[in-house]
């Protein structure tokens, strides 16, 4: 059975480092693994997204609509851009923190600052955590994504076979493996 | 499967090279191919000579000079590169090889970092050359390795097709050690390489001969395979990336031809497969390149774009909508909307300095864009191009614009930009159309020191090259004088300078003829320039700030507003440039290193 993760975030926030971390955990899992980036123009400040699907004999590397087991969101109101991707019955992990886009900031478009209590009122699984807050306090705010990988790993019991504090040491730069550790951690135990 | 490695596409194309032996690469970096060219350049630059381009022609030139001169040649580009590089690549198709020579070419179904989303499978019946099309990571590897085989076996260029979704996936391959490929001798074959009329016009039928010989290889190669499931009465014919989706879609309920060698295609092997089967799906994205050939061969029991659409990329879901009405499965609903995000100029970038300046003369001028960062500067608040088309147009187009705008009276001058590197690719030919044509327009080159859009790499103005070693530095003023222009027609300019760039614009609509403004301030996503800001960044005193907004409209994504006051917010990327420092009128903006 082939399981699919959908990660949404803002151009610049690590959605893929963390896609990368959580392919190379599969792997070694011994699952078949694929992961669809896309890179070039939306990485300034675009909405981006990446995709992993995991199980014995994966074919598709991206896929469409209600197909999404998990979404993980890097930004609450990218959740929403998401949310169609997801199947009935799946998991959504969202950081609550905001970015606003130009067109925002312009007043061109407005921001959907009660997002999240739509999306809680209607999809039973919702997880928000601040994971841009917390790893601010931690001393950089860019662990985000290690924050959410780790609130991601405790929700899906990913961890019975793998050791992903070591994926997370190897896959960092290595100045900032004591932080990132710190804040799989801290997203672990939220 | 702990022994193999998650690659990418582009990360396996470039390992195939190394293992093929190759010991020449050329490419001008565009997604979504530009990472084969960087995984060469930082893995195995010790075994292989390779560059960035100043363009495709270029790099397709230099592959085949080194193919001619005996050694393995590789050369990457994304789709409209292949545009660019197709005079020589149709040489090179009636020329043929001495050293292998194999050129990927990274096709862009959905668009998403492009213009169009042109079909190049199309190009090699066209090119008569030899088309590959792997499916994912595993099969670009072997199929790179593959492609030198056959380019040397069959005396042709190998053209090797993939796209985005094959380029930037990352699926689990099985890595091999390098061969070891001697560089074949070099000799003088006119007959072969010197494409006269008369050698040409005897190369041809060599040509059709090979592809004969190479079609009936075509029909038990390993790289065609036949996947059959017992007692199915549909067969799908398929290629690349579909065949994935494909296989997602119909599952054991079909059998399939999966085809690896895509031109010329064994016809014998297709009718004996098609004729197998009651239904037959060509499952292909884009265009019907393999069902007109199927349907040429007399089968009409096939379905194709009658059913799937020819616009955007597959994914299994389009496709069981398409083949069957299956709907989606379910999924929720919320009333809330996403926010419009699009990519957007970065705080700090230097073109919004030109973009804002660029504002307030747009009753004055047509703006015409070009591939790159500041294709990002279209988009409102700034509006600040009309058009563009591919790389170089930027320059080019003025030239028939301003023809057209004067014989109709109107009175704007057409000004168009375009960066550093697309100056190099294809603007400074552009530029010397413009000068000797006397054209009365204003040529804006965007000089942020790097090739950005793509991913920051280098370029003949950065004084380094693909192999890491410094390289000379092309001096684009000098070259700018060189092409005619005279220091009262030319401006170069810090765009953040807001004086500065407003005069040099008010100079180029004021001035007759050719006019040149060359915009210089490095993008600040290198890493030294990042490096050198450090922390700086800029404060608004709330106590000085009334809210007037001007510093708003520099539509920056680092200024929000808040409360009655513009605020920069934090982790927004501030780098301090102080564009929004120059707008306001109150002193409340100053620029902090800590």
């Amino acid at each position: 059975m082939t399981k699919s993760f959908l990660l949404i975030g803002v151009g610049g926030q690590g959605t893929i480092l963390i896609s990368r971390i959580l392919s190379a955990g599969f792997a070694e899992m011994g699952y078949d693994v694929k992961m669809a980036e896309i890179h070039g123009m939306s990485q300034r400040g675009g909405s981006v997204t990446t995709m992993i699907r995991y199980g014995d004999n994966v074919h598709s590397p991206n896929f469409g609509d209600a197909e999404a087991d998990v979404i993980i969101s890097f930004e609450k109101s990218e959740v929403l851009r998401a949310l169609p991707q997801l199947k009935k019955g799946g998991t959504v992990i969202t950081d609550s923190y905001e970015i606003y886009s130009v067109p925002v900031l312009t007043g061109a478009s407005e921001y959907p600052f009660d997002a999240l209590d739509q999306v809680r009122a209607e999809v039973p699984n919702t997880i928000v955590i601040e994971a841009f807050r917390e790893a601010e306090k931690l001393g950089n705010s860019r662990c985000q994504n290690i924050v959410l990988l780790g609130k991601l790993v405790r929700t899906m019991g990913l961890d019975e076979k793998i050791d992903w504090r070591s994926l997370v040491a190897a896959n960092v730069p290595p100045a900032t493996v004591d932080i990132n550790l710190k804040a799989y951690d801290l997203g672990y135990s939220m | 499967m702990s022994d193999k490695k998650m690659m990418s596409g582009n990360e396996a194309i470039a390992r195939g090279v190394w293992e093929a032996g190759v010991h020449v690469a050329a490419a001008y970096p565009g997604t979504p191919s530009t990472e084969i060219l960087e995984n060469i350049g930082a893995l195995y630059k010790d075994d292989i000579y390779c560059e960035w381009s100043c363009n495709e022609k270029v790099a397709f030139e230099v592959a085949s000079g080194a193919s001619i001169g005996g050694a393995r040649a590789f050369c990457a580009f994304k789709h409209v590169g292949m545009n660019v590089a197709t005079d020589p690549i149709f040489s090179m198709g009636y020329a043929g090889v001495n050293g292998g020579l194999v050129f990927v070419t990274a096709d862009d179904p959905g668009c998403w970092s492009s213009q169009n989303e042109q079909d190049n499978r199309n190009y090699a019946p066209h090119a008569k050359i030899a088309m590959l099309e792997p499916s994912d990571s595993q099969e670009c590897l072997d199929y790179v390795k593959a492609a030198y085989e056959l380019s040397e076996r069959f005396d042709t260029p190998v053209m090797i097709r993939v796209t985005t979704r094959v380029c930037h996936s990352k699926s689990l391959v099985e890595t091999g050690s390098r061969e070891n490929i001697s560089v074949r001798k070099y000799e003088r074959n006119t007959s072969k390489f010197t494409l006269l009329p008369a050698v040409a016009i005897a190369r041809h039928p060599v040509r059709e001969k090979l592809l004969t010989e190479l079609e009936e290889f075509a029909y038990d190669s390993p790289l065609n395979r036949v996947e059959e499931t017992e007692g199915a009465t549909v067969g799908v014919v398929t290629s690349g990336i579909s065949y994935q989706h494909a296989r997602e879609v119909f599952g054991d309920t079909a059998s399939f031809l999966k085809l690896g060698i895509t031109y010329p295609l064994s016809k014998k092997l297709v009718s004996e497969f098609c004729s197998r089967y009651q239904t037959i799906y060509v499952i292909e994205e884009n265009d019907p390149y393999l069902e007109t050939q199927i349907k040429a061969l007399g089968f009409t029991n096939v379905h194709g774009k009658d059913l799937i659409p020819i616009c955007n990329e597959l994914n299994a879901g389009i496709l069981r909508k398409a083949l069957f009405n299956e709907e989606p499965g379910e999924t929720y609903h919320v009333e809330a909307k996403a926010p419009a995000r699009p990519p957007t100029l970065c705080a700090g970038c230097p073109h919004r300095g030109f973009f804002f300046a660029l504002t307030k003369v747009l009753d004055q001028v047509v703006p015409v864009g070009d591939i790159g960062c500041y294709g990002l500067g279209c988009q409102a608040p700034f509006n600040g191009f009309d058009f563009s088309l591919c790389m170089g147009a930027g320059f080019s187009a003025l030239v028939g614009l301003a023809q057209a705008l004067k014989r109709q009276g109107d009175a704007r001058k057409p000004l168009g930009m375009l960066g550093d590197s697309t100056f190099f690719h294809s603007g400074l030919t552009s530029l010397i159309d413009i000068v000797s044509s006397e054209s009365n327009v204003i040529a804006c080159v965007m000089d942020n020191s790097i090739t950005a859009m793509t991913g920051h790499q280098d370029n003949p103005g950065t004084a380094k090259n693909l192999m890491g070693q410094p390289s000379p530095q092309i001096d684009i003023v000098a070259l700018v004088k060189a092409c005619g222009i005279d220091d009262d027609h030319l401006r170069v300019v810090d765009p953040i300078d807001m004086k500065a760039m407003d005069a040099a614009l008010q100079d180029g609509i004021s001035a007759n003829g050719p006019f040149v403004i060359v915009t210089r301030r490095p993008c600040v996503l290198i890493k030294e320039v990042a490096r050198a800001n450090g922390r700086r960044h800029a404060v608004i005193d709330p106590e000085k700030c009334v809210g007037c907004k001007l510093c708003m409209k520099v539509a920056c994504p680092a200024i929000a507003f808040r409360d009655g006051h513009a605020v920069i917010a934090e982790g927004s990327g501030c780098t301090g440039c102080g564009l929004c420092t120059q707008q306001c009128r109150l002193g409340a903006i100053s620029i902090v290193e800590a």
